[in-house]
C-alpha cells in the first residue's frame, strides 16, 4: 500500500517536472528559454529606470534574477496544469469534485432544505451583521447576479451573443429616474414598468437582428448598446445629458421614509427578493418547452427549425425575457445609487455582465451566481492591492478560461422521469 | 395506388447560373416507401431542402395532402418549421442533433410544434403544463424505446455511437407526428448488420405509424429490398422512376451510375 503510493508519488513528481516534454532535460531547457525570453521582454520596464530629475539612468540588475526565477518555475506550473487538463480531457464529461458535491447535496432533501435555510438566515441577518459599505457592495453583487441571470437567457440558453445588454439596464434606470423626477412615480410602480419597457425594447432590438448570429449579432448589439448610451449623453433636454439625474427617490416602506442606513437595508431585502424571484422564473423557464427550444436554437439553428420550432418567435422571446430582468435591475440600480448618468452604462458594463455568464458557466444558474460573486466581490476586496487590482482580476479571468473553458459550474441536464413500457413503474 | 400525399410538379432550383434541379416531378403515395437515388452531386439533398422549406424552389409546385384526405395545399416558400408542422419531418445527411442535450430532450424538441405551453405556463407550472410535460416525456421515451435506444435515454447526444445517433434523428423526426418521413442517407456510415437492422426499423415505422417514407440512399441492396418505388436523379434531372426491378434494368440508370461504354 505504502509502496504503491510511493510509486504514485514518484510518477506524480516526474509528471510535474516533465509535463508536456520528453524528459527532464527538455523540460528544463524549455523553461529556461521561456525565462530568457521574458527577461528580454521585461528588460526595458523592469531594469532601466530613468531618473528625470537628475537626468541619470538607474539600472536595477537584480530584478533580472527575480524575473528569470519566477518565470522559470512559473513555466513548470503552467505546463503541468495544461498537461493535467489534457489528461483529464478524456473524462471531461465527468463532473468536477465541487459539482458532484453540489449534485449530491441537491439530491438529498434534508441537506437541500438546511442549506436553503442557512442561506435565508444569512440573507436576513447580513445587513445587520455588516456595515453599510459591505451591505452596499452586496447589493451591487445581487444586481449583477440578476443581470447575469437575465443575460444568461439570451447568451447561455439561446446562444445569442449580446454585447449591448447594458442598454436595457440603462433604459430601466432612466425610466425610473425620469418618471420619478417629472411625475414623482414611486419605485414600486416603476419596477414592473421597467420590466415591461425592457421587454418591449428587447423585441424592438430583436426584430432587425433575427437573421444574424454569432459575430454579426455581437457587433449589431454592441452598436445598439452604444446608440442608447449616446442618446442618453446627447439628448440633454430629456435625459439631462452627461451630468445625469440626481436625488432619485429611494423606495419607501408603506409610505414611511427611511434614513440612509434603513433604506440601504431595505434595498438589500428588495434585491434578495428580486433575486429569488429571478432564480425561480429562470429555473422554471429553462426546464420548460420554451427553455428546450432555446437550447435547441443554440445547438443547431437549421435542425431546430426543421423540427418545427419557430426561430423568430423563440429568438424574440429570449431577447424580451432577458431584457425584462435588465429593466428591473436598472430600476433597482437607480433607486440604490439615487444618481445616474450615462457613464454607468458603458460597454464595460456589458462586458462584465457577459464575463459573469461565460466565466460562471453558460446556461447554469449556480454558475452565474458564482461568476457574479467572483467578478464583482473580488475586485472590491482586492482594493488593498490598489493598482494591482485589475491585473489580478484579469489574471483570474485568463486562468478560468484556460483551465475551465466550460465555466466554473457547468450546466447539467435535467433527468426526467417516465414510465417504462413493460414494467409500468416509474424510473429515474 | 393513386392517393398521393406529396406531389412535386416540375420543381426547379437555380443557384446563380447553375441549375441544381431541372423540372423534377415526383409523387409519394400514402403508406409508401419511396427511394430517391442518384450519383453524388445529382441534387438529391437540394431536392429535400426544396420540399422542406430550407430552400425556396425557383419554379414549380410542391403540393401536400396529409394522409391523402383530399386537402391538398401548395407549400412552396413556407418556412421549415411550418412545413414540419404540416407534417413532413426530415433527418439530415450529416447528423444534426442537438449535441449537448440528452437523447430524451432531443426527441422532446420534436414535439414542440404539437404542444403549446407558454411562458406563463412555464413559470406558473400549472396543471395543463405539467400534464403536457409528462405526456411529452412519455412520448419521447416510447419513441426512443421503439427505435431501440432505451439505454441511451439520459445520454448526451454527442456521446452516443454514430449508428445510434442516426436512429435518434429518426426518433426526433417521428416525434413531430409526420405523415411523411424524409430520411437523408439514413444508412450512411453504417456497417452491413446495422444497415439490415435499420431496414427493419424503417419498415416497422411504416407499419406502426401508417406513414409514408421517402429516403435518399446509396446502399443499393437496402434500396432495392425495401422500396416500393425508386426515383433516379442525375445532374438535377429525373431520369427514371419505377419499381426496383424496372430501375435495375433501366439502361439510362446504369449509364448514369457506371458511365458509358466506349467501343474502340
Amino acid at each position: 500500500m505504502s509502496n504503491e503510493s510511493k510509486t504514485m508519488n514518484q510518477s506524480f513528481v516526474r509528471f510535474f517536472l516533465t509535463a508536456g516534454c520528453d524528459g527532464y532535460a527538455h523540460a528544463v531547457r524549455k523553461s529556461f528559454l521561456v525565462a530568457l525570453w521574458f527577461v528580454f521582454l521585461t528588460f526595458p520596464i523592469m531594469v532601466i529606470r530613468v531618473n528625470t530629475i537628475e537626468n541619470t539612468v538607474v539600472w536595477h540588475w537584480s530584478r533580472i534574477g527575480y524575473v528569470a526565477l519566477a518565470i522559470f518555475f512559473g513555466s513548470f506550473v503552467w505546463r503541468w496544469l495544461l498537461a493535467r487538463k489534457e489528461l483529464k480531457k478524456d473524462e471531461s464529461q465527468n463532473e468536477t469534485r465541487v459539482e458532484s458535491v453540489l449534485t449530491r447535496m441537491q439530491s438529498n432533501p434534508i441537506f437541500k432544505f438546511s442549506a436553503l435555510a442557512v442561506l435565508a438566515l444569512a440573507a436576513a441577518v447580513y445587513p445587520w451583521a455588516f456595515n453599510l459599505y459591505q451591505t452596499n457592495i452586496m447589493i451591487s453583487c445581487l444586481i449583477y447576479i440578476v443581470l447575469g441571470l437575465g443575460l444568461n437567457i439570451v447568451v447561455g440558453l439561446a446562444g445569442l451573443l449580446d454585447l449591448g445588454y447594458v442598454a436595457f439596464y440603462a433604459v430601466g434606470a432612466y425610466a425610473y429616474a425620469l418618471c420619478n423626477m417629472h411625475w414623482g412615480l414611486g419605485f414600486w410602480y416603476m419596477l414592473p414598468v421597467g420590466a415591461v419597457l425592457g421587454a418591449v425594447l428587447g423585441i424592438i432590438l430583436g426584430f432587425p437582428v433575427l437573421r444574424l448570429r454569432g459575430d454579426y449579432l455581437a457587433i449589431v448589439t454592441l452598436g445598439f448598446g452604444e446608440i442608447i448610451r449616446l442618446v442618453l449623453e446627447n439628448w440633454g433636454d430629456v435625459t439631462m445629458g452627461p451630468s445625469g439625474i440626481s436625488s432619485i427617490a429611494r423606495p419607501d416602506l408603506f409610505g414611511v421614509k427611511l434614513g440612509v442606513v434603513g433604506s440601504t437595508q431595505y434595498m438589500f431585502y428588495i434585491m434578495v427578493g428580486l433575486l429569488v424571484f429571478t432564480i425561480f422564473c429562470v429555473n422554471r423557464l429553462q426546464n420548460s418547452r420554451i427553455g428546450r427550444a432555446w437550447l435547441a436554437l443554440r445547438e443547431d439553428e437549421i435542425a431546430c427549425q426543421a423540427m418545427g420550432i419557430d426561430k423568430m418567435k423563440t429568438k424574440l422571446m429570449a431577447f424580451a425575457l432577458g431584457a425584462t430582468w435588465a429593466g428591473m435591475a436598472g430600476v433597482v440600480f437607480a433607486a440604490k445609487t439615487t444618481f445616474i448618468n450615462p457613464a454607468s452604462f458603458t460597454f464595460w458594463e456589458s462586458a462584465i455582465i457577459l464575463s459573469i455568464v461565460v466565466i460562471g458557466g453558460m446556461g447554469s444558474i449556480r454558475g452565474v451566481i458564482a461568476g457574479a460573486i467572483i467578478l464583482i466581490l473580488v475586485p472590491e476586496y482586492l482594493r488593498e492591492f490598489a493598482q494591482f487590482r485589475m491585473l489580478l482580476f484579469g489574471a483570474i479571468m485568463v486562468l478560468v478560461m484556460v483551465f475551465r473553458p466550460q465555466g466554473l459550474i457547468s450546466a447539467k441536464r435535467k433527468i426526467y422521469t417516465y414510465k417504462v413500457a413493460e414494467a409500468g413503474a416509474a424510473n429515474e | 395506388m393513386s392517393n398521393p400525399v406529396l406531389n412535386v410538379n416540375a420543381v426547379s432550383k437555380d443557384f446563380g447560373g447553375i441549375r441544381a434541379l431541372d423540372e423534377v416531378d415526383l409523387v409519394v403515395n400514402d403508406k409508401e416507401i419511396v427511394a430517391l437515388i442518384g450519383p453524388n452531386g445529382a441534387g438529391k439533398t437540394t431536392f429535400f431542402n426544396c420540399i422542406t422549406g430550407i430552400y425556396t424552389p425557383t419554379s414549380g409546385d410542391v403540393i401536400i395532402d396529409p394522409k391523402a384526405q383530399g386537402h391538398a395545399r401548395r407549400i412552396n416558400g413556407k418556412k421549415p418549421n411550418i412545413v414540419t408542422e404540416l407534417g413532413m419531418a426530415r433527418t439530415f445527411q450529416n447528423i444534426r442533433l442537438f449535441p449537448s442535450m440528452t437523447a430524451l430532450e432531443n426527441v422532446m424538441i420534436g414535439t414542440h410544434c404539437r404542444t403549446k405551453s407558454s411562458i406563463w405556463g412555464a413559470v406558473s407550472r400549472n396543471k395543463a403544463t405539467r400534464r403536457e410535460e409528462q405526456a411529452v416525456v412519455q412520448k419521447a421515451y416510447d419513441l426512443l424505446d421503439m427505435v431501440g435506444l432505451k439505454e441511451f435515454v439520459n445520454e448526451l447526444a454527442t456521446n452516443m455511437p454514430y449508428g445510434k445517433q442516426r436512429r435518434l434523428e429518426i426518433a426526433r423526426a417521428l416525434a413531430t407526428d409526420p405523415f411523411l418521413l424524409l430520411l437523408d442517407e439514413p444508412a450512411a456510415g453504417m456497417n452491413p448488420q446495422e444497415t439490415l437492422d435499420l431496414e427493419d426499423l424503417i419498415v416497422s415505422i411504416r407499419e406502426k405509424f401508417n406513414i409514408s417514407i421517402m429516403l435518399i440512399e446509396h446502399d443499393m441492396k437496402m434500396v432495392m429490398s425495401m422500396s416500393d418505388r425508386i426515383y433516379v436523379l442525375d445532374y438535377g434531372r429525373m431520369i427514371a422512376d419505377g419499381t426496383p426491378e424496372e430501375i435495375a434494368a433501366n439502361p439510362e440508370v446504369i449509364k448514369a451510375y457506371l458511365g458509358e461504354e466506349h467501343d474502340d
